[in-house]
């Protein structure tokens, strides 16, 4: 029996360019690129020099401080770049390609049956350790802790974002495969939150707590189900797992291979080819889109929390989407009347796009508007279904003021939990950002 | 409009990073912002942003502003033409309202965002557009006859030292339109109260009482107005807070757009009946009251500056409590404590100015109140789990 969530505040944008659901093989990428800033906090120490030949599966680089984690190549093929940034950082781990894929054999292992330490260093050997996130904080899991309750949303609710019911649908076995693996490591729960698509394909996985999540954005972002399900306090952990990712954990067990299989929705308004895309992680976005305009945006990721690429660069380690919008740095002449340009989706009643709930937007990039001071209040409670002062919290991020922020629930939330807080923020402030900086902070004083 | 925006782009060029107005940017910055809306894109974070702005915000509430200005304007002649005794048509009240009071606006805006501009070339921002607003109400709140000094005066004690020395908009304390009105009347009381200042030229008339309803009930003089007229706004009192039916047009438009908070104005509106309801009682305990306690307590909601206080400065939401539950207390005691002083103290019988600006300086105590009891919340539950963990253990 599921447990229902329903969620009621919140903001569903509906934009033109959905993915048609049509998979397709994805053409083999030239070179692959694992990046080191999709893990945040992770500083890492490579173990492979340039011109290195790895199997699929082979270790390339762990991280400093938690040398635990591991992150393996997910082609074989030839080391080709190490490109770094200021400070020497490393910025990408560019991996040529062979033709075909040659995986290092890890072994088959019966995730059910086996040892629990087993089965964690399986994960962490494999690689698998990059997939597993801790709340708080964000950040890869450290493989040390111990979490009191895992967590994997497989609803889908950010605007254009890849449909997870879609994209677990074929992989079912190893889906259930990954959840015995999952379960050795908590002496809680595994929970699992669907929504009305995943249901129909994920309703008879054994072993987890099932919850079915109704509402709109952000319902379908984990940190939301945490806060409703089994809230973090402070001290505790908690794991989460993306839903791709557990069917990648377990076909390490079922098949001893690495498969970094990422599943690719092409979408956005000026995506030509919108189709799903059977691909591997760090493809180069170039293969899926071709040649693309200048004014076009390419964006890794949902429209909300994604990270912009340039056409070339690959795409970012966990992100299900390739979104492409339209460039929007264009004058609107008296673009401040009220009441004027509704075919920009507005949350405030400013303008009346909130007259017409069923019309699909075209967003551009447009900020609409400039950085001001916080003025208006109350906007941003209508868009965070969490038991928390966003506002308040935000200012005590701000401020830095470490008492201030764990009162008000820092451990609760993560940076993507407030990209509709930013969204509809009438004072256009990068409010993903200061959480983020509020959660470092946290993690050097707290830790 | 591409012709508009390439003279704009070339005349921007010597403001621009590196060149010789640098400084100055913020200037040309707002007068470019007032025409379009700028190109800039999204850096980090979110790639689409909502169309709401704090343009549009402010310009939304100065739209709510306009029937009160309109009837203000009209109501400043049609009052000085009565006390004549004189015929006149809708174009002369409206003419001799606007002959004062557009001379008030150009004044307040002309000072206030002089002080706005100097502060955000000083300090390197871009100028905020709180002060359209502001600037706006600051007239409207005044006695018709206030001399054009004393508006600049109360703009500049407004803006320094109600705004500008918290540091600008967004971190005042009090609403700034009536720190300007409350500097002007203690300062120029004379100006500001009595029962001459009401009606244009009404000092020069003898004979005709120009007072305000609640002055009339505060002197015990009979009040010659019927309810119908204190609804409508066809008596003497500040520039724009007579007439409630325009103030309720522009409380719909705050309301539909969402851009005022109707839980302050509803809140307020009950704590105000409250108060006049009890009041109201006093007979019946066999307490006798006076007229400003006898007063229908339904009336005490449309008479004097209530309506337009709690419409437009107790929503202001940067002076207001900012939590929800916050704001049903903050609007309740605005309400309440506008009627206790209107009554109590008839020497000041704008009771809403007072009350409004005492709620401001409790209004950060009653949001720390309300985020308490979340914190409280949050700290239970976590002693709850660590129970559980050491029973576990």
């Amino acid at each position: 029996m599921s447990k229902d969530i329903r969620i009621k505040r919140g903001l569903t944008l509906r934009l033109e360019g959905e993915a048609e659901k049509e998979l397709i093989k994805a053409p083999r990428s030239k070179t692959y690129a694992i990046k080191p800033p999709d893990f945040h906090t992770v500083v890492p120490k490579m173990v492979v020099k340039e011109g290195a030949k790895l199997l699929a599966g082979d270790e390339i680089f762990y991280s400093k401080y938690t040398d635990q984690i591991r992150f393996t190549t997910p082609v074989s093929g030839v080391l080709k770049e190490i490109k770094r940034g200021d400070k020497r950082r490393i910025l990408e781990v560019i991996i040529e390609a062979d033709p075909e894929n040659v995986y290092r054999d890890f072994g088959k292992m019966d995730a059910a049956k086996a040892d629990a330490k087993d089965v964690k260093e399986r994960i962490l050997e494999s690689g698998c350790g990059a997939f597993i996130y801790q709340r708080p904080y964000d950040i890869v899991a450290d493989p040390a802790d111990t979490p009191k309750a895992i967590f994997i949303s497989a609803a889908t609710t950010a605007p254009l974002a890849a449909d997870k019911g879609f994209i677990i649908k074929d992989k079912i076995e190893a889906f259930q495969e990954g959840i015995n693996a999952l379960r050795k490591l908590t002496p809680g729960k595994v929970h699992l939150c669907v929504d009305d698509s995943s249901a129909e394909y994920l309703k008879n996985i054994q072993g987890v707590e099932l919850h079915h999540v109704k509402g709109p954005h952000p319902a379908g972002n984990v940190g939301i189900q945490i806060h409703k399900i089994d809230p973090i306090n402070r001290g505790e952990r908690v794991w989460t797992v993306g839903v791709e990712d557990v069917a990648i954990i377990g076909n390490v067990f079922l098949t001893g291979e690495y498969r970094a299989e990422r599943t690719i929705a092409v979408t956005g308004s000026e995506a030509e080819n919108r189709k799903y895309f059977q691909a591997i992680i760090g493809a180069n976005v170039a293969d899926f889109i071709g040649e693309v305009s200048d004014s076009v945006r390419i964006i890794s990721g949902d429209v909300l929390t994604g990270t912009q690429l340039s056409n070339g660069q690959h795409i970012c380690f966990h992100d299900n989407e390739v979104t492409m919008i339209p460039e929007g740095d264009n004058y609107r002449l008296f673009g401040w009347l009220p009441f004027t340009y509704n075919n920009i989706h507005s949350n405030s009643r400013t303008s009346l796009s909130w007259l017409f709930p069923n019309k699909k937007y075209t967003p551009t990039t447009n900020l609409n508007g400039e950085e001001r001071a916080l003025v208006v209040t109350g906007e941003m409670e209508e868009v965070l279904p969490m038991d928390v002062y966003p506002m308040q919290l935000i200012k005590a991020c701000m401020a830095g003021n470490i008492e201030k922020m764990e009162n008000l629930g820092i451990y609760e939330v993560a940076p993507e939990d407030f990209a509709l807080v930013e969204y509809v923020n009438t004072s256009k402030l990068e409010i993903q950002e200061v959480i983020r900086l509020g959660l470092d902070l946290m993690i050097t004083e707290v830790g | 409009m591409e012709w508009i925006r390439q003279r704009l782009d070339k005349i921007k060029q010597p403001f621009q990073k590196g060149r010789k107005y640098e400084k100055f940017a913020p200037a040309i910055n707002a007068l470019d912002t007032f025409l379009f809306t700028p190109n800039h894109t999204t850096k980090k974070g979110a790639h689409i942003r909502d169309a709401v702005d704090l343009k549009r915000t402010m310009i939304t509430v100065v739209l709510a502003l306009v029937p009160a200005l309109i009837f203000g304007m009209w109501n400043g002649g049609y009052q000085y033409y009565t006390q004549l005794g004189e015929s006149f048509t809708f174009w002369d009240a409206i003419g001799h309202g606007a002959l004062k009071i557009i001379p008030m606006i150009a004044v307040s805006y002309a000072v206030g965002l002089g002080i706005e501009f100097a502060f955000a070339i000083f300090r390197g921002h871009e100028v905020n557009e709180g002060y359209l607003v502001t600037g706006l109400l600051i007239p409207m709140i005044m006695p018709i006859d206030i001399p054009l000094w004393m508006v600049a005066l109360s703009v500049v004690f407004a803006v320094l030292i109600g705004k500008e020395a918290f540091g600008g908009t967004g971190m005042n304390i009090l609403n700034p339109a009536l720190t300007a009105r409350a500097f002007a009347f203690f300062a120029y009381p004379t100006y500001m109260s009595g029962n001459t200042v009401w009606v244009s030229n009404a000092s020069e008339v003898d004979a005709v009482s120009g007072e305000t309803i609640l002055g009339k009930l505060a002197a015990g003089n009979e009040v010659g107005y019927s309810a119908m007229d204190m609804f409508n706004g066809v008596i003497p009192g500040s520039i724009a807070e007579t007439s409630v039916i325009c103030i309720l047009a522009g409380a719909l438009l705050l309301v539909l757009t969402k851009v005022g908070s109707w839980r302050i104005m509803l809140s307020a509106i009950l704590g105000a009946a409250a108060m006049g309801l009890i009041f109201n009682a006093l007979p019946s305990m066999g307490l006798e009251g006076n007229d400003l306690t006898n007063f229908p307590w339904y009336l005490h909601l449309v008479v004097g500056g209530l309506a337009f206080g709690i419409v437009f400065m107790a929503t202001d939401p940067v002076s207001a409590a900012q939590t929800m539950k916050g704001k049903w207390i903050y609007g309740f005691l605005i309400g309440f404590f506008s009627i206790m002083i209107r009554v109590f103290n008839p020497a000041y019988p704008e009771g809403v100015m007072l009350a409004i600006l005492l709620m401001n300086v409790f209004a950060p105590t009653i949001d720390h109140y309300v985020i308490e009891a979340n914190v409280k919340r949050r700290k239970k539950r976590l002693e709850k789990a660590n129970t559980q963990v050491e029973t576990a253990v």
